[in-house]
């Protein structure tokens, strides 16, 4: 007994003090943050596009835009192409076929952000220039490297959840004389709906959160983008390109980008978690 | 919570007899309680901190006295490069380098964390008041395109209107019919201040400009987009692009040396209130004749 207390204690001291790290990570960001958010007005720093540190003007408009567009597009590329390569995993694939494919597809998320930024460079950004036109980074440009890293999250958990659906549905509507397009569709999406929301959502939070490969490929004007060929700039680029020389009030600017993230990102997680939850609920 | 026995289901009980008619009687070993006492596991934890803390207690006390220099990522190679050099001279005084950017030199000297600053811009009025600027090279902004590009000269009233998005069509420069594409360095880039101050005078750099973090980035874009003009240093431009004539003026070297090319910025050491003796001979060396020929066979100018 007393070695089960001893190890439990440090085993909670150091469950504790990962936890704390958040901890003072939040407090952190939003002591740093919040007042120059309360100080500039919520208006002007939400609304404003207008972002000249040298001038004292911190509006991020652009960069929400900015976020929001790539975001979209990334999660239009990942969600189509993670949710077919789900259903083919679980429906049609012969299943051996699948046990080889999706640890390749899960291999993805080992990929250093980076190396995704370099190839778009070098690949993807020449491609758009000579053939859509524009500076070739874009909207469109960052869209595509984030789409396909966000592809093995959204796969993987579209594949579990595609999973847990139970046998008997698929074989109830097999029964019926339905074709596997059709209890694919019309019962195994349905069934799984919820893990899907949830994967995409999730997908999101990766998306929104990236900051490497966006900056390679995304071009970081200020101005807030037309046209998918447009140059954007995101609130992680604005805070990654900035940090390194910002000081005083546009160092806190840029701490209260990141309380914006940090809110968006919490709000995706909640609304994941409350998603995923019902299905649970709903099961048991 | 821990303490609690737990309740061992009959599955359970079924399952411990079925390994001990296996296994045979359970080995002493397995079954002591001091296995790992928490005496022998603090001495564990112990020792493991000490390897982790004890290289850094003797790295900073073996070679004498560490000068620190911090700051403009421009200037961060060129200093690698002399510090390398002077410790071959004088093995006692190890000089450390860290980039960071210009802000943060001046941040860090600020702060007491390194004795010299590196800053690749002019100091403005405030900081001349707080810091010691000496000025250890010079070096041309070069303004750069793709070698496509028809046009080879410009005033600093067209660059002004090309970067701020005035001109928008490089047939009103002189070049081919077709957009401009503007790439800029990130806002406290120490070429970026300078080019504004350079520059732009009054007028704002476009905010549909596109901003790139490095030189080589600036360098990378401009290669491959025949629409595309930036800004870099002069020493870094290399075959690939095209340095423009600004105002019927060459950018090269010499002519940075002989004030001719205005585009042009200094390369400073800053440094606050009184300098160790061994930081000073650090200085000393890097505006020694050697050190100045070292920077200019860099691809620097002196700084005369």
């Amino acid at each position: 007994m007393k070695q089960d207390k001893f190890v439990s204690t440090v085993l909670m001291l150091i469950a504790l003090s990962a936890i704390s790290g958040l901890a003072l990570i939040t407090v952190f960001i939003f002591m740093e943050g919040l007042p120059m958010i309360l100080r500039t007005g919520a208006r002007e720093f939400f609304l404003s596009s207008d972002w000249d540190p040298r001038a004292g003007h911190f509006g991020i408009f652009s960069m929400i835009i900015g976020s929001v567009a790539v975001t979209t597009g990334a999660m239009t590329i990942g969600s189509v192409f993670g949710l077919a390569l789900a259903i083919a995993f679980t429906q049609f694939c012969h299943p051996r076929l699948a046990a080889l494919l999706k640890p390749v597809i899960e291999l993805l998320a080992g990929i250093p952000s980076v190396v995704y930024g370099f190839m778009g460079v070098v690949t993807l950004v020449p491609l758009i220039r000579t053939y859509l036109g524009g500076a070739g980074l874009s909207v469109l440009a960052a869209s595509i490297v984030l789409g396909i890293m966000v592809l093995p999250t959204v796969t993987s958990i579209s594949v579990d959840a595609l999973r847990a659906v139970p046998r008997p549905y698929w074989e109830g509507s097999i029964a019926l004389g339905a074709t596997r397009w059709q209890t694919t569709h019309m019962v195994m999406l349905k069934a799984a709906r919820s893990g899907i929301a949830t994967a995409v959502i999730l997908g999101m939070g990766r998306a929104v959160g990236e900051t490497m490969a966006v900056i390679m490929v995304a071009g970081n004007a200020l101005e807030a983008p037309h046209s998918i060929l447009d140059p954007v700039r995101t609130l992680t680029s604005n805070i990654a390109l900035e940090m390194g020389y910002a000081s005083g009030e546009h160092r806190r600017a840029l701490f209260a980008t990141g309380v914006t993230l940090f809110v968006i990102i919490m709000l995706l997680n909640t609304v994941a978690l409350r998603v995923s939850r019902r299905a649970a609920g709903r099961k048991g | 919570m821990y303490g609690v026995i737990p309740k061992i289901s009959s599955e359970g009980t079924r399952r411990a007899e079925a390994l001990r008619a296996r296994v045979g009687v359970i080995p002493k070993i397995l079954v002591g309680r001091r296995r790992l006492s928490s005496k022998a596991l603090r001495a564990l934890v112990l020792a493991a901190t000490m390897a982790l803390i004890m290289p850094c207690i003797g790295c900073k006390d073996d070679g004498g006295r560490v000068v620190s220099v911090v700051g403009s990522t421009s200037i961060q190679p060129f200093a690698e490069f002399l510090a390398e050099q002077y410790g071959r001279k004088d093995p006692g005084l190890q000089v450390e380098v860290q980039g960071g950017g210009s802000t943060v030199g001046l941040q860090a000297v600020a702060n007491g964390l390194a004795e010299v600053g590196m800053c690749s811009r002019a100091l403005n009025a405030e900081e001349v008041e707080q810091f010691t600027p000496i000025t250890i090279a010079r070096d041309g902004l070069a303004i750069v395109v793709n070698p496509a590009n028809q046009v080879s000269r410009l005033t600093t009233g067209h660059l002004r209107g090309l970067f701020s998005g005035t001109i928008k069509n490089w047939k009103d420069v002189g070049g081919l019919d077709g957009p401009v594409r503007p790439i800029t360095r990130e806002e406290g880039s120490g070429t970026r201040e300078s080019f504004v101050h350079l520059v732009m005078d009054k007028e704002r750099i476009s905010r549909a400009a596109l901003t790139q973090e490095s030189n080589g980035a600036v360098k990378e874009l401009v290669k491959g987009d025949p629409a595309a003009i930036g800004y870099m240093s002069l020493g870094l431009v290399g075959e690939e692009l095209k340095a423009l004539q600004i105002d019927d003026v060459e950018p090269t070297s010499e002519n940075v040396l002989a004030g001719t090319y205005k585009l042009a910025r200094p390369f400073l050491f800053v440094t606050k209130g009184p300098v160790s003796p061994e930081a000073q001979r650090f200085i000393d060396y890097v505006l020694s004749s050697e050190g100045q020929r070292i920077l200019e066979s860099e691809g620097l100018v002196r700084a005369q």
